[in-house]
């Protein structure tokens, strides 16, 4: 079972995934039909994509008609913000104890 | 000293130390004095090497990238389903070493995959704090 920050970063490290999200965050809800004129990719690739983003929370879908619009969960994104502040915390403690062990290094 | 920055996914701690650069390079690249400060390992100061770190929480995968004697040590840093790269900097100072650790999340290698490259990382990054203080 994979922790939550593990589905999200293992979504996003695909940069055409990550260039998918990125337009629904940035020019909002958009079909696969719109999505695909840009992403220099098939439509069933983009469809792939965009299964995968849903999975990991990053995006949700709407059915109107025939249509499916899909829109950016930004929400799901405050686990990378979380991973920055953590690894920050730990990086600090780490420089703590090789100042510590660089001066014991010194006798 | 440290800044988080969400735009880059990066994370920077840097401090100065009252000792030469051979002296911290010997700390950031022997694997017992290593184990001192960081985690047990099977490192060695070898271009392109694998090495495991090992902790009570788990294990880093990690690759040596680049490497130059007192100058500067880069290792890729797989853990929690994220590739990041750890890149160590020793910058000589008046009184002593400028160390320098900056971790950076998705690789540049993985933004530039993406051929169109219309909607890159870090700009989508700009946006995130704005994004997340909206709708926070």
């Amino acid at each position: 079972m994979m922790s939550s920050h593990d589905v999200l970063f293992r979504t996003l490290s695909d940069p055409t995934r990550r260039a998918i999200f990125e337009r629904l965050c940035r020019d909002g809800e958009q079909t696969v039909g719109a999505l695909t004129a840009r992403a220099g990719v098939s439509q069933p690739a983009v469809s792939k994509h965009l299964g995968v983003l849903k999975q990991a929370g990053l995006v949700r879908d709407r059915h109107e008609g025939r249509q499916t619009h899909y829109s950016a969960q930004r929400d799901a994104l405050v686990p990378l913000v979380d991973w920055a502040n953590q690894m920050t915390g730990f990086w600090q403690a780490r420089f703590d104890d090789l100042e510590d062990l660089l001066k014991r290094m010194d006798q | 000293m440290n800044e988080t920055s969400a735009e880059t996914l990066s994370v920077v701690v840097e401090r100065e130390f009252a000792y030469p650069p051979e002296k911290i390079w010997r700390a950031l690249t022997q694997p017992h004095l290593i184990e001192e400060w960081l985690m047990k390992n099977d490192f060695q100061p070898v271009l392109d090497h694998r090495f495991n770190l090992r902790a009570a929480w788990g294990i880093v995968d990690c690759k040596v990238e680049t490497i130059e004697a007192n100058r500067t040590l880069a290792y890729s840093w797989e853990a929690l389903g994220l590739e990041s790269l750890v890149t160590w900097t020793l910058t000589p100072s008046g009184t002593g070493t400028l160390l320098r650790m900056e971790q950076v999340g998705f690789r540049p290698e993985q933004q530039q995959a993406y051929q169109g490259a219309k909607f890159g990382w870090p700009r989508f990054f700009a946006n995130l704090e704005q994004l997340l203080a909206r709708t926070g």
